[in-house]
């Protein structure tokens, strides 16, 4: 296993778009820091990088990256290699990478000049989000055969994940204002990965904010040691049940 | 050596394998001919388990291959078209597998890459490689670790006539060692003087399985090439 | 007439030389306070030695200064209220009091002033308290370097660290107030003054004004109190240098002005408060020099609010920087920095050209419907604000800085 993980992730080391990303990433959060006079608002803007930018270039290059190496696998499988080590060490190799370029385009300039718990926190759910958008594409990727079907797919999940869902939840809120939905809310963010995320840094960023109103249930939930440790679960559940079902398909899929 | 019993595999609406039933023992070189799309492929994938069958099953050694990969360290598999990570080098790829296979018995067999000639062509990336030269690095890959199984897809496509040559004397060479080698071809004149059996199958069905002496008596043809033409007129 | 001038001069020079001091003490002629305030005339000394004295009520009526040594403790037994003055100008200087009755009837209190001039409480700890230092038609009463701590859990149990009401020119000074109900409470007084006061983590208000008029206070330290400073149905306030910081909760507001007229506030620092400023029903208030930073809204001003003027303030970090219920506004926002505002300034005036709307769509989303906050900060959420700053259509129009600037100010 070890083996192959080590050839992904030097066959992704090479690929210039991961090079591109990472120096972007780079270029991007340096400026921020150095740019902005105010802190608050360059964490503004890494958020929202965190939140737009990682997962939508995580889907798209995983799913790309798999697609273009279908006869690899092809290879891979007809060596005396069990499928389950070839497919989880094509996650690894990639999830390794997605992580490292966020690592160091991202992480670096935090530890640098944020060395904050918001920082912390933005690093961690960074980190997360890049693994989980990995596992999510390569679902996508092995259950469309077709490249252009499946890259077509991975940015409807990425539109759905960032704004389609939001929309949603928002029309609800809005028809159902008069009931009390602030504890089904706490439920509905551990269906989106983002907006879970985005909860767990508003809590370090905005945490004044959240004091009042509603934000106080919130906290009361995300706040709390228990609910930081569930929001982490639910991160890495977002990891396992994709991961595992592709695993699934991928093991009685015809190459 | 391999033993499939009524096995069969649909595509969707198409049936690739229709309860096809074949026995290939050691020290053969056998065709498998047939038209397009007539199951050759698929029958090869399902030996390597890179297609998973629908219903019959496949004994490597006596042992089924079902959810078994250990058995793959006996096969060396040429495919049709060798692709492989762009960006790695000859080289890299060969260490890769080298590396991967982690050969039980000493010596990788290096034969073919040094009659190639792919020695000085290790730092060349495989983006940059031309079909031929792909081709060579497939067939070096599939005879690198020794396997006692040799399945080889359309091998000669694309090769010079002189790396041909060289290929099918290593083929004779590693059949005379006491090998099985799987062999599917469209150029039925190379076949001739390699091949000891044919498996002819059409629309995923297993028409025969001769040896070529019996084929060439039964058809009253000397050539091989006359004789598949003589039995696919005749049908 | 002369003569009778003459002698009460004489009287009172000689109650000023003969004023004697009486020392009460576990090792003194005097064993107990009420032994010694009952020999005490106007204008002598009590002087305790250090100690604890169970002496239920302690009721002063004659004119003394009520002096401790090194804090002898004066114990409630959670029974009584501690000291009670029924005098002009007494003092009460360096007691440490504890356990107060506590009633729902009654409202017992470390030091109690009943209709009294002049009383100097000072430099007294007290612990455990019900009520700490109640005022009750008190004039010309001065509080000062006391230290105030009770542990209150709810509201109904525990009472105002000082308490003032109906009350006129008054100075609290220097006072630390911890665990009250509220810090400090003036109902019902006039023309008084708290300054240098630490109020922190009160149950409701570090500071609570109902009803009083022609106050101020100045350079105050107001921090992690249930629901901030509330100033109430008050006129002519000046609020001054204070601090108002972590202030956190629903309903909670580093200021809450409600009905308040004629306001000034100068100079203040709003730090770290769910919201830095909540404004209901004010009319004329003048905010200059002030700084938000790190609130969760830095200013909510309700539409029953007319002539509020805010200028040359800082607001920094803020989350949403004004909240607002209503679309007609009649106030007065200018030259302050905004750290959200975008604009330029062609001309280096240090103003921005093009005005900044403090109010965001997604703030007025939040406003309708709280449970909102939830996707705050998403692609959504910032889509929204983007469209509604190319085309207002929701937020107020005319609630806008016209000449913002471009650099915070030094404050």
């Amino acid at each position: 296993m070890k083996k192959i993980i080590k050839y992904v992730i030097i066959d992704i080391l090479r690929n210039k778009i991961m090079l591109g990303y990472t120096l972007f990433l780079l270029v991007i959060s340096l400026s921020i820091f150095n740019l902005e006079d105010n802190s608050a608002k360059g964490l503004l803007s890494l958020l929202n990088i965190i939140l737009i930018i990682v997962p939508l270039v995580s889907l798209l290059f995983s799913a790309i990256y798999v697609y273009n190496s279908s006869e690899f696998l092809e290879l891979l499988v007809s060596q005396p290699l069990k499928r389950k080590t070839i497919w989880l060490s094509l996650f690894s190799g990639l999830a390794t990478s997605m992580a490292f370029a966020f690592l160091i385009g991202a992480g670096v300039p935090i530890l640098l000049y944020e060395a904050t718990p918001t920082g912390f926190m933005m690093l961690g759910a960074g980190l997360l989000l890049s693994v989980i958008f990995v596992a999510i594409a390569m679902l996508a990727a092995v259950m469309a055969r077709d490249k252009a079907k499946g890259i077509g797919v991975v940015i409807l999940l990425w539109l759905y994940f960032s704004i389609i869902f939001d929309g949603l939840v928002l029309f609800v809120l809005f028809q159902f204002a008069d009931y009390p939905l602030e504890n089904i809310m706490v439920g509905v963010t551990a269906f989106n990965p983002i907006d879970l995320s985005r909860i767990l840094i508003l809590l370090k960023m905005d945490v004044s904010a959240l004091m009042g109103y509603t934000g106080a249930i919130f906290k009361d939930f995300f706040g709390t040691r228990l609910g930081l440790i569930v929001s982490f679960f639910v991160l890495v559940s977002w990891v396992v049940i994709p991961t595992w079902l592709s695993l699934r398909k991928f093991k009685h899929k015809d190459l | 050596m391999i033993i499939a019993s009524n096995v069969s595999k649909n595509f969707g609406r198409l049936k690739a394998l229709d309860n096809v039933s074949v026995t290939c023992n050691k020290g053969e070189c056998i065709a498998l001919i047939g038209p397009n799309g007539c199951g050759k492929t698929t029958l090869i994938k399902s030996i390597l388990g890179m297609v998973v069958t629908d219903s019959g099953f496949i004994t490597f050694n006596g042992q089924n291959i079902k959810r078994n990969w250990k058995y793959r360290e006996n096969i060396g598999y040429m495919p049709q078209i060798g692709r492989y990570p762009e960006s790695m080098t000859i080289g890299q790829v060969l260490d890769m597998m080298k590396d991967i296979r982690g050969s039980k018995d000493a010596l990788p067999d290096e034969d073919l890459i040094n009659s190639f000639g792919l020695k000085h062509m290790m730092a060349k990336r495989v983006r940059t490689l031309s079909g031929g030269t792909r081709q060579k690095v497939s067939a070096a890959l599939a005879f690198l670790v020794n396997p006692d199984l040799l399945i080889l897809d359309e091998p000669t496509a694309g090769l010079d006539p002189v790396s041909s040559e060289m290929l099918k004397e290593k083929i004779i060479a590693e059949k005379n060692k006491g090998k099985l080698v799987l062999i599917t071809s469209h150029i039925l004149s190379e076949l001739d003087d390699l091949v000891s059996q044919v498996i002819f199958m059409q629309d995923g069905k297993l028409c025969f399985h001769k040896s070529i002496l019996a084929l060439k008596a039964d058809t009253g043809e000397e050539k091989l090439s006359k004789a598949i033409a003589n039995v696919m007129l005749s049908r | 007439m002369k003569k009778v001038i003459y002698i009460s001069l004489l009287i009172l020079l000689a109650n000023a030389v003969f004023a004697k001091i009486i020392r009460v003490g576990k090792q003194r002629a005097v064993k107990t306070i009420q032994a010694g305030l009952v020999l005490a005339l106007d204008g002598d000394t009590v002087l305790v030695d250090a100690g604890t004295y169970h002496e239920k009520n302690i009721l002063i009526k004659k004119s003394i200064s009520f002096i401790g040594v090194n804090h002898p403790v004066l114990d409630g037994d959670n029974k009584f209220e501690v000291i009670s003055i029924r005098a002009n100008g007494v003092l009460v200087d360096g007691f440490h009091i504890i356990n107060t009755g506590i009633s729902s009837i009654e409202d017992y209190a470390g030091i109690k002033v009943y209709s009294s001039r002049d009383a100097v409480i000072r430099n007294n700890i007290l612990n455990k308290t019900f009520f700490g230092i109640y005022i009750e038609y008190g004039v010309n009463c001065l509080v000062e370097n006391n230290t105030l701590t009770a542990n209150s859990k709810v509201e109904q149990e525990s009472g105002n660290g000082i308490h003032a009401w109906k009350s006129d020119s008054l100075r609290i000074l220097g006072n630390t107030i911890t665990g009250h109900r509220d810090g400090i409470y003036f109902e019902f007084v006039k023309n008084s003054v708290i300054w240098r006061n630490v109020s922190e983590k009160n149950l409701r208000y570090g500071l609570h004004f109902m009803f009083s008029n022609n106050d101020a206070y100045y350079c105050n330290l107001f921090r992690n109190n249930g629901a901030g400073v509330a100033v109430m149905f008050s006129k002519e306030l000046k609020m001054v240098n204070n601090i108002f910081e972590e202030n956190w909760g629903d309903g909670a507001y580093g200021l809450l002005l409600k009905e308040i007229s004629d306001g000034f506030i100068e100079n203040n620092k709003f730090y770290k408060n769910t919201s830095g400023i909540f404004m209901e029903g004010a009319n004329r208030i003048y905010m200059d020099k002030n700084v938000f930073e790190a609130n969760g809204w830095a200013m909510q001003i309700q539409a029953s609010c007319a002539d509020v003027t805010l200028v040359h303030s800082n607001f920094m970090g803020n989350t949403f920087d004004v909240g607002t219920n209503g679309s007609l506004v009649l106030n007065t926002f200018n030259n302050n920095y905004w750290d959200k505002y975008e604009g330029y300034d062609l001309n280096k005036d240090k103003l921005g050209d093009v005005p900044y709307r403090p109010v965001s769509l997604y703030s007025m989303i939040i406003q309708q419907n709280p449970p909102a906050m939830i996707l705050f900060r998403s692609l959504m959420s910032s889509l929204l604000d983007k469209t509604e700053k190319l085309l207002p259509s929701l937020t107020p129009e005319n609630l806008k800085d016209e000449h913002p600037l471009m650099k915070p100010l030094p404050l």
